[in-house]
């Protein structure tokens, strides 16, 4: 059996654009900007990476094809450069592939950017796009939110729940979530909303109403990962490693067969069982502190709180309603704002949950800075439809634990 | 000898009240006011005469009963396609295609009536089934007389080489171009000529002395008819012309105005298959279809239309009506009026013709895979069996899901993404025989949807490529409960 990526690959400095409508801002501007924090935070010069990785979701939109537009906007002196898209997972897959490259010893420093520059649409929400040829005739005419909200149709169906419990819980981890980002400078979103103004405002896809769902931004993000040997002969101290890095992509079981009955991800369930595996986690409850979950809505946050074994199963509402997620809690869920606030620019978001548990984990996350220390968190980063998609969860914490 | 077999229908569900057409014009002209009477059958944004003429085959034919149909006929004036066979797209749907003959039939009013004719004429010769469909949405110029007096809906019949249901005792056809009104290449609308002129030089002439023909030619008495079908929109005409004709009063049938309206070129048909609805053993069905012309067909019912399935689609989906009173909403599904459809309407809905036909089977015929290994149904059909514990290779055999009842198992009411009726109704329907289809609904209620509530599939518009002219089609869930008539949710 492999022996997995535990601790074999360290976090050598992140960086983060700001995120939101970046009116002012290319691509190339955003990229550049997260990147020069995360040099940086290295302490390192751009000729020592070795390869990297360049995730966008919705290129046509900004930068086009290729692994060239990371390549110019950083003037790369001519090394490895690998595009990768895996729905709003992206940013997760840049950060495998520059991990796995510097695990195997095919290089000692990598770098992984997500980025994605999408308010040049000219209307809000995601871009309106082609599905692929032969998906585009039969697929329904699903959007982000309306294949989304089918989770609270069929999670109440499954646990016999009134509409209105379930909205109340939805509500209550946007308030939650708005809370978080007021606190955060670099948030999208940074204002706090009432449960009322959740549960009146405008529909969107029923029952997700505006405050269930997160914003489109602008943003870019980045980690440059080298050996922990490496690290610290470079002059880091308290290490934060990768302690796992899994990925479980939906075969159409979900789409066509009917053993799964829409109410919890598939995908994030075994890829979570194997990232506990990989880390070493017994119980996620005791075990981890921190949760940066794929909130693309509320209810997705939900149902993964129980997918991620966190929650019993029916009981992520009670979990949520009790306060147990929020920035106080046991287990603090989008301390940041999570997409729902800090903003969703989908290449980069994988990244931007990892860049916020490395700053909790070095107590440099200033006014949301978590008080209790925190050891382990986890990231779960999420692409495509309940029904058929894209999980990734990493598991961060620190060397050694 | 050829005799209808089976015979179905469809209206569509939409009923617009012609109160909503008539106050909305009433600024210009008051004397509309007359005609506020009852709804008339409009098609839903994403119905055509393809799509209902796929319906009322559907009602025809029944499951399992395909395999036999030697040629189909589509008859409509208002067909989606000049060029791209409309009845081989119907074909496809019905998972007829590449076996039977299809022909269009067009240009005239009188083209349900004439396709029957020529049916049943190939009948006569080949000894093999027929399948005669029309439909008709005609395109109406705001306020015009038409727009009021005419309804969209489709009738089907199938044909066959023995008596059936109703025996085809006679038939007689006079072309004489009498131009009540046209609708020249290219034009939106019909040119309509002066009512009384088309009453007293057109109706009143032709349609006795083709009658009159075709009595003689079966040598049957005039009031020994039971049904008379004959579709007219202007008044007394159709009395006038069974009182000359000694055809008793009685035996004039509903022209469906209340519900329905004229249906074109259907319309004849329509009236045929509700005539037989109510016919017994032995009754005489006149059918008159009436434009630059005169076709007329005599059938009489057998023993054998005690078992036919009834009441047939006609019937019942006049029965299933709902009430639209918003005249906006039918002039945008109708593309009558410009209006803002917002940036993510704007995305190229370009086909890809060579995988359009590649894939006709599970495009058009909702034709999916069933595993020889393991039994399990999916769709769409795929190389390697969805079934985890399966996984076999090449397994699967060709099955389609059109007919399998279906249940909601989770949905959502969808108000950004571009729709031209929003909400965007759809979800995952699973069918009972298994399978499943992430689906978009039509025809549904608003706060109507329920997990668990059971659905029917529909073949319907797709899209529509606003910029190519081309129409898209692919299979939708609907309600699968026949529902009273509803009231409007304005």
């Amino acid at each position: 059996m492999a022996s997995g990526i535990r601790d074999k690959v360290a976090i050598q400095g992140m960086g983060c654009s700001r995120f939101g409508e970046r009116w002012d801002a290319d691509a190339e501007d955003l990229i550049v900007e997260a990147y020069e924090e995360a040099l940086g935070d290295a302490g390192i010069e751009t000729k020592q990476i070795e390869a990297a990785w360049f995730a966008t979701a919705i290129e046509e939109q900004h930068v086009g094809k290729s692994g060239v537009p990371l390549a110019v906007a950083l003037r790369l002196p001519y090394i490895p450069v690998t595009r990768v898209e895996n729905y709003c997972a992206s940013g997760s897959e840049a950060f495998r592939g520059a991990t796995y490259a510097v695990a195997s010893g095919a290089c000692d420093i990598a770098l992984a950017l997500g980025c994605e520059k999408l308010k040049d649409t000219g209307y809000g929400g995601l871009p309106q796009r082609s599905r692929g040829a032969l998906n585009s005739m039969y697929w329904a005419n699903v959007s982000a939110p309306g294949s989304f909200a089918q989770l609270a149709a069929a999670y109440r169906a499954k646990h016999g729940m009134e509409a209105g419990d379930l909205k109340r819980a939805m509500a209550h981890i946007s308030v939650k979530s708005h809370d978080n980002g007021s606190r955060n400078p670099k948030a999208h979103l940074k204002n706090k909303i009432s449960m009322e103004q959740v549960l009146n405002a405008a529909m969107v896809a029923e029952p997700l109403g505006l405050y269930d769902c997160c914003g489109v931004s602008d943003g870019a993000a980045c980690a440059i990962v080298t050996t922990p040997e490496i690290a610290r002969g470079l002059g880091k101290r308290d290490l934060i490693s990768v302690k796992a890095l899994q990925l479980a992509v939906s075969n159409g079981v979900e789409a066509q067969h009917n053993s799964w009955d829409g109410s919890y991800f598939a995908t994030t369930r075994i890829a979570a069982k194997r990232a506990y595996h990989e880390a070493g986690v017994d119980d996620p409850r005791k075990e981890i502190d921190l949760v940066e979950a794929h909130d693309c809505f509320s209810v997705t946050e939900l149902v993964t709180m129980e997918d991620l074994a966190i929650s019993p199963e029916g009981g992520a509402p009670r979990d949520v309603m009790d306060g147990f997620f929020d920035a106080e809690g046991t287990i603090p869920c989008q301390i940041d704002g999570g997409l729902k606030c800090f903003g969703h620019p989908i290449g980069a978001s994988g990244l931007r949950m990892i860049y916020e548990v490395y700053l909790q984990m070095q107590g440099r996350a200033g006014p949301r800075q978590r008080r209790k220390e925190a050891a382990r968190g986890l990231v779960h980063n999420l692409g495509g439809f309940p029904h058929q998609n894209v999980c990734s969860i990493a598991i961060v914490g620190r060397h050694g634990a | 000898m050829v005799g209808i077999q089976k015979f179905g229908g469809y209206i569509p569900r939409l009923r617009l009240s012609r109160k909503a057409i008539v106050d909305a014009h009433a600024w210009a002209n008051p004397a509309l006011k007359a005609q506020a009477k009852s709804e008339r059958a409009i098609c839903n944004w994403d119905e055509d005469p393809v799509t209902m003429a796929v319906e009322a085959a559907r009602d025809c034919l029944g499951q399992n009963s395909r395999g036999d149909i030697a040629a189909l006929y589509f008859a409509s004036t208002s067909a989606p396609f000049d060029d791209r066979q409309n009845a081989g797209i119907i074909a496809e749907a019905l998972n007829v295609g590449g076996q039977a003959a299809a022909l269009d039939v067009s240009g005239s009013l009188r083209a349900g009536t004439s396709a029957l004719i020529a049916a049943a004429g190939a009948v006569a010769l080949d000894h093999k089934p027929a399948l005669v469909v029309s439909a008709e949405q005609r395109r109406t110029a705001a306020a015009s007389p038409l727009e009021l007096s005419s309804g969209d809906g489709s009738a089907a019949v199938l044909l066959g080489p023995d008596d059936g249901a109703a025996r085809l005792l006679a038939q007689h056809s006079a072309a004489v171009d009498f131009v009540d009104h046209y609708r020249g290449h290219g034009r939106e609308f019909d040119y309509v000529w002066e009512e009384r002129w088309i009453r007293d030089e057109g109706y009143l002439k032709i349609v006795p002395a083709a009658v009159k023909a075709l009595l003689e030619k079966a040598g049957v008495a005039p009031a020994a008819i039971k049904h008379f079908c004959f579709p007219c929109t202007l008044p007394r005409v159709a009395d006038t012309i069974a009182q000359r004709l000694g055809i008793p009063s009685t035996s004039l049938r509903d022209q469906l105005a209340a519900g329905c309206g004229d249906t074109g070129s259907s319309h004849a048909l329509v009236m045929l298959v509700h005539a037989l609805e109510d016919a017994a053993p032995g009754d005489l069905i006149l059918v008159v279809g009436f434009g630059q012309g005169c076709d007329v067909l005599l059938f009489q019912a057998t023993d054998a239309i005690r078992d036919h399935a009834r009441p047939s689609g006609i019937s019942r989906s006049l029965a299933r009506g709902k009430i639209e009173s918003n005249y906006q909403k039918y002039l945008a599904f109708n593309d009558l009026v410009k209006i803002e459809k917002g940036m993510r309407a704007e995305v190229d809905r370009q086909t890809p013709l060579s995988m359009l036909y590649r894939k006709r089977d599970m495009l058009l015929g909702l034709v999916g895979g069933r595993c020889r290994i393991c039994g399990t149904m999916q769709f769409p059909k795929s190389r390697i069996c969805v079934n985890p514990n399966c996984n076999a290779f090449h397994s699967q055999d060709d099955q389609s899901f059109a007919d399998f009842p279906a249940r909601v198992l989770s949905w959502s009411a969808d108000y950004l993404t571009y729709s031209p009726d929003p909400p965007a109704y759809y979800g995952m329907v699973q069918f009972d025989p298994g399978g499943r289809l992430m689906a978009d609904f039509t025809d549904v209620d608003r706060g109507a949807v329920e997990v668990g509530m059971d659905m029917r599939m529909v073949f319907r518009v797709k899209e529509r490529d606003a910029q190519r002219g081309f129409v898209r089609y692919f299979w939708k869930a609907a309600p699968a409960g026949a529902p009273a008539v509803a009231k409007s949710e304005a």
